[in-house]
């Protein structure tokens, strides 16, 4: 009976969430990363799909298909879920579509601050914030009466702590692994020393200077402390060296933390795991993480009905109070009516202390792939610091010059 | 065989490596002697959920206009063969002028990243492919000697190494060889050392894909060597018997002579499978410690989020001239036999 009542209600109430949305035709694609606050996003799209033709293609290798496939006309995806990193490429590229007339017409509900505008136009509507933060064991910390780290020279003497306790070997993680995980790391304390990418206004490199050592230099330290295997982690490994106990500190993205604290595994562990801000490092105010947003963009090769049907499908997702009140674990939403919960303290406190979004240059996709591969070396004691981060600008400038940016 | 059957015999399979293997080499060439035009960049206002800022972007209406001019790129002749990760000619003077020892330049040398994976590549092979040779010689003559009721499941047992797909098998024994793995854990112990990982060092994970090679490419030799015993006549054997010939002198003066011929193929394969070695680091997660020519390639084409066809086209063409280079002395070896013979 009660199942009846229930299919009853959603039968009413249901089609008349879903009559505002009244697609009627268009073919709707959407390329996506695969994480669970992405799969309710474009769940919530497809609710009011109408009679219009719906695919997505969930995976975390969306990176390597997305500029092939938009590139491609028409192009195989209507939309492209992208973040301030990837959508850099297909802007370069001219494969997305300004959203202005869209969002004028449509984009009831779409707060102003989702907006993404670049040279006065709307190229993308995010939706939610994503940052590394830190992650702690209280249990273990309490026991050896360790304050919570807030910065990462407190994170060494802390796990140096654990380390001389013979609780844990190896306390820290985080994702080193050798390329695109290992850059994020070398971005995100780079930044929190302060240090700029590239001489100001040009693609020269300059990252060889005393921010980029102590940079290295705090990597390797941090490194010394984590699981030897530490270049073969990604997060997914480093999530599992925390669910196994091994690990008492650790960076990790924000949007991580559903499936850390959900009811899988050792509810003991799971229990003592506790959320912060990101850490600063040397003495700085902003914290060594870069903050990221996810939002939706368009195919520029494909029809204006498919992208104006994809546009009313996302964005009654990305104006939806009720998947943001259902879904408030998953994510740090940007959609207005959102109440952040424990989970996403992270962010919150990375805004707050104005940690700063990653650098959304066109060139900059280069410098993160040059120093994903160049400072393995130093990490391995294998070349100085100085050397590697030389080596990292050589990389850059040859693969710069390739690309027309030098 | 008549020359003029063979052409006809020939003539389908020519034309399907013309059009699946020739014309894309060709193109492959074509693209590596291009790059990118010149990024037409403006500085314009970026707003996002953080705030605004000025920022940096290609100027699409200007860039669109060349690209559409030339749309392969700006001839770059040989500059990306050139460059610094590629053969790095002028980064190779200058430390030939800097360094004061050879050990120092060729330290400086190995650091560039084509000769770095170029040095895996080369090591690889040259230790892969004779101990694929002769452990699947070995594994034949021995299974050749076994009675024939259990030779089949045997020779099975044999080939699974070369049924299993590469990336599968390497993330296999990448677990195994975990610090919690059922080797690395065993490792540890066997040795007493708590902190021993086959993964963080660079000398181990190189010993542990070459080992990989070998187990995963014996079976190859195996079954060909196995075939090729088949055929090796048994008048000249059981003759060497009744002269007191031991076996080991039998195989050396009768059985390798016979199937030398296909020994030489075996190499040949197995060197240019070798040289395009690139599974077993993906499967390893080993990009830190081992790179090859083939992973260049293909961190080229996927690591970036830009996509740089120019440097993977160079690096293709240069592994194709590498493993001609590789397989040049075989190969002339087996030509001015085949002029002798005729």
């Amino acid at each position: 009976m009660k199942k009846i009542l229930i299919s009853l209600l959603f039968l009413l109430f249901g089609t008349s969430v879903y009559a505002d949305c009244n697609i009627k035709s268009g073919s709707i694609n959407i390329l996506a990363n695969d994480f669970p606050a992405l799969r309710t996003f474009v769940e919530t799209a497809k609710g009011c799909k109408g009679s219009a033709d719906f695919k997505v293609t969930h995976s975390s290798e969306h990176n390597k298909i997305a500029v092939p496939a938009l590139t491609a006309n028409p192009s195989e995806f209507s939309a492209r879920i992208a973040a301030n990193s990837s959508i850099v490429p297909l802007m370069n590229q001219d494969l997305i579509r300004p959203l202005d007339d869209l969002v004028k017409k449509y984009g009831k509900g779409i707060q102003d601050s989702q907006l993404i505008t670049i040279d006065g136009k709307i190229m993308a509507v995010a939706f939610m914030a994503n940052t590394q933060h830190l992650y702690y064991r209280e249990d273990v910390l309490k026991e050896l009466g360790i304050a919570v780290p807030k910065t990462y020279e407190e994170v060494v003497a802390a796990s140096e702590k654990i380390r001389a306790s013979g609780k844990m070997q190896y306390p820290y993680a985080a994702a080193y692994k050798a390329g695109w995980n290992l850059a994020e790391e070398f971005v995100n304390m780079y930044i929190g020393h302060g240090g700029e990418f590239f001489k100001a206004g040009t693609a020269q490199p300059s990252i060889n200077n005393a921010k980029g050592v102590a940079t290295l230099n705090m990597l390797k330290k941090l490194a010394g402390l984590s699981n030897p295997d530490y270049l073969t982690h990604d997060s997914e490994a480093i999530k599992v060296e925390w669910e196994s106990g091994n690990v008492a500190l650790m960076t990790l993205w924000a949007s991580r933390s559903g499936t850390l604290l959900d009811d899988d595994g050792d509810a003991k562990i799971t229990a003592a795991t506790k959320l912060t801000g990101p850490a600063t490092v040397a003495g700085g105010n902003i914290p060594a993480a870069t903050l990221w947003w996810d939002g939706f963009t368009l195919a520029k090769n494909r029809s204006d009905a498919d992208a104006e049907a994809t546009f009313r499908a996302l964005a009654h997702a990305a104006a939806n109070k009720k998947m943001v009140a259902d879904a408030a674990d998953q994510a740090v939403w940007l959609i207005e009516g959102f109440k952040p919960g424990p989970k996403s303290i992270g962010v919150i406190e990375a805004v707050k202390m104005k940690a700063k979004p990653y650098p959304m240059l066109p060139q900059m996709g280069l410098m993160h792939g040059a120093l994903g591969s160049e400072i393995v070396e130093f990490l391995q004691g294998k070349e100085s610091a100085e050397q590697a981060l030389k080596d990292v600008e050589a990389a850059y400038m040859s693969k710069a010059k390739e690309q027309g940016f030098l | 065989m008549p020359n003029k059957t063979f052409f006809w015999f020939f003539l389908p399979t020519g034309l399907a490596m013309i059009l699946f293997i020739g014309l894309p080499i060709i193109s492959t060439g074509i693209q590596s002697f291009y790059a990118q035009h010149d990024q037409v960049v403006k500085e314009v206002k970026k707003c996002d959920p953080f705030g605004c800022t000025v920022s940096i972007v290609v100027d699409q209406e200007k860039t669109s206009k060349i690209r559409e001019e030339k749309p392969l790129g700006k001839f770059n002749g040989f500059g990306t063969y050139v460059d610094r990760n590629h053969l790095a000619i002028e980064e190779i003077g200058k430390f030939w002028d800097e360094t004061n020892t050879f050990g120092e330049f060729v330290d400086q040398v190995t650091n560039l990243p084509f000769y770095k994976a170029l040095i895996f590549t080369l090591t690889y092979c040259l230790f892969v492919t004779p101990n694929v040779l002769l452990l699947g010689f070995i594994i034949a003559l021995s299974l050749n000697a076994v009675t024939r009721r259990i030779r089949g499941p045997l020779i099975f047992g044999t080939i699974l190494p070369m049924i299993v797909t590469p990336l599968v098998g390497s993330l296999v024994l990448f677990w195994m060889i975990d610090a919690e793995g059922i080797i690395g854990a065993n490792l540890q112990m066997l040795m007493d050392d708590p902190y021993l990982s086959l993964k963080s060092s660079k000398t181990l994970t190189w010993i542990t894909i070459i080992i990989y090679g070998i187990w995963h490419h014996s079976p190859f030799a195996f079954v060909v060597f196995y075939a090729a015993l088949q055929t090796v006549p048994q008048e000249p054997v059981e003759a060497a018997i009744i002269d007191g010939a031991s076996r080991w002198q039998r195989v050396r003066h009768i059985v390798l002579p016979h199937i030398y011929p296909v020994v030489t193929f075996v190499a040949l394969i197995s060197l240019m499978d070798n040289f395009r070695v690139f599974e077993p680091i993906i499967g390893f997660s080993a990009e830190g410690s081992a790179q090859s020519l083939s992973w260049l390639i293909y961190d080229n084409l996927v690591n970036e989020e830009v996509i740089l066809f120019g440097s993977a086209a160079a690096t293709s063409m240069m592994t194709i001239v590498g493993i001609a280079i590789l397989l040049a002395p075989v190969l002339i070896r087996t030509w001015k036999e085949f002029r002798t013979a005729r």
